[in-house]
């Protein structure tokens, strides 16, 4: 039984990630939000046309620039990405409580998945 | 429409979305999609990408309160995770090339058969079966609290239930989904998990599938920070509460309500996308 309280233990330190990670990104976008509205309110809005966005709010450095000149969009689109990144914390938070319990086969599977994700996010374009 | 006005209409949507969604259980993502694209106009591919946030947004708040509860399965969960954001990531490369109809066909019949499966009766669940040596290998037998004491169980189906994962995560990337019902499909049905573990193991691996293709659609310049704002404010504050008045709430009718407006929305996808006018 030992094995299970561990479990728990870890599962509940990630709930409090999970909630942290989501009430931060929801507070940064709000932010953005009112700044995004304060200047924009009367422009017209059409998104019937796909245009994509400007490299701007693409890659991390982009975006963290933006929002260092309290643009807006920026503000909002970092939200955006400390909100991606909460589950890809969760996961790299996983490793360490697998690695924790000596698990070996676990530590492995959650280490690909991390991969998967690292690569979704830095490899699969100009992101970070 | 100015842009103030887009922006409290959209979050006004997305707020029922995430509210109707989280009561009766079938995800906000499945709706917002058509709202945004087929009310407001938007193209489909920013949809998505707006989509996929809210599922995060969801599924990371949601998570939070479910593992306390102690039904969630982290090891099956992650192992699965493994197919989920393989999948996701082959979808994601996938959107870039199939045509903006081609993807509205798709996500139409995907939201008639998931209206389906939530109406399905659930199978009658096979209690104390035998230790699986698959499963047991990969340690993903595991216990839970019932009404009547803690209920061991034996997991089955593990290649079966990995492939469907698969299957899963694809559609996720494809479409901005949480494909929710995919998920409980492969662990209720083919793996042989109690429901309640399987709803829970779902949820916590739906942030992570979204945020593997999540990636992906912002490199590509599909996520606008104009559009995802109230998408995501609005589909996390309609599910908080939803979660909260859960227990309270009569849920049948609502389920029957929510999978007619489900299908109908799913047809006039459907006929978007072959009549070209999406």
């Amino acid at each position: 039984m030992a094995r299970k309280i561990t479990d728990l233990e870890i599962e509940e330190v990630v709930g409090n990630l999970l909630r942290t990670g989501v009430t931060i990104s929801a507070a940064v976008v709000l932010i953005g939000a009112f700044i995004y509205l304060g200047r924009h309110w009367n422009m017209p809005a059409d998104y019937r046309i796909f245009r994509g966005e400007p490299s701007d709010y693409r890659s991390l450095s982009a975006i963290l620039h933006s929002a260092f000149k309290w643009h807006g969009r920026g503000f909002i689109q970092l939200g955006l990405v400390l909100l991606i990144a909460t589950p890809v914390a969760r996961v790299a938070f996983a490793i360490w409580g697998f690695a924790a319990e000596h698990d070996r086969m676990y530590t492995i599977f959650t280490v690909i998945v991390l991969v998967i994700l690292l690569y979704s996010l830095l490899g699969s374009g100009s992101a970070f | 429409m100015n842009v103030l006005e887009f922006t409290l209409l959209v979050a006004a949507g997305s707020f029922i979305a995430g509210l109707l969604g989280s009561l009766t259980g079938l995800g906000g993502g499945v709706v917002l999609v058509p709202l945004l694209t087929i009310f407001f106009k938007v193209d489909i591919r920013y949809a998505i990408g707006a989509s996929l946030v809210s599922v995060i947004a969801t599924s990371s708040g949601a998570a939070a309160a479910y593992v306390k509860e102690g039904f969630s399965n982290i090891r099956i969960g992650m192992f699965l995770e493994i197919a989920t954001t393989l999948g996701a990531l082959s979808g994601a490369f996938l959107a870039a090339f199939v045509s903006t109809k081609f993807l509205a066909i798709v996500f139409g019949l995907v939201l008639v058969y998931s209206a389906y499966l939530s109406r399905r009766p659930r199978s009658f669940e096979e209690r104390n079966l035998p230790p699986n040596p698959l499963a047991t290998k990969l340690k993903m037998n595991g216990s839970f609290p019932s009404e009547e004491g803690i209920r061991y169980y034996n997991v089955q189906g593990v290649p079966t239930g990995f492939s469907l994962m698969f299957g899963a995560g694809a559609l996720s990337g494809l479409l901005g989904i949480g494909s929710g019902a995919v998920k409980v499909l492969a662990m209720d049905q083919a793996m042989k998990i109690p429901f309640k573990v399987s709803t829970t193991t779902s949820n916590f691996m739906i942030g992570v599938t979204a945020a593997a293709s999540a990636g992906i659609y912002l490199n590509r310049g599909y996520i606008d920070p104009g559009l995802s704002m109230p998408v995501m404010l609005g589909v996390l504050a309609g599910s908080m509460l939803g979660v909260r008045i859960l227990r309270k709430a009569e849920t049948k009718v609502l389920r029957l309500v929510f999978s007619i407006v489900i299908v109908v929305l799913g047809i006039q996808m459907i006929y978007k996308g072959v009549a070209g006018t999406i």
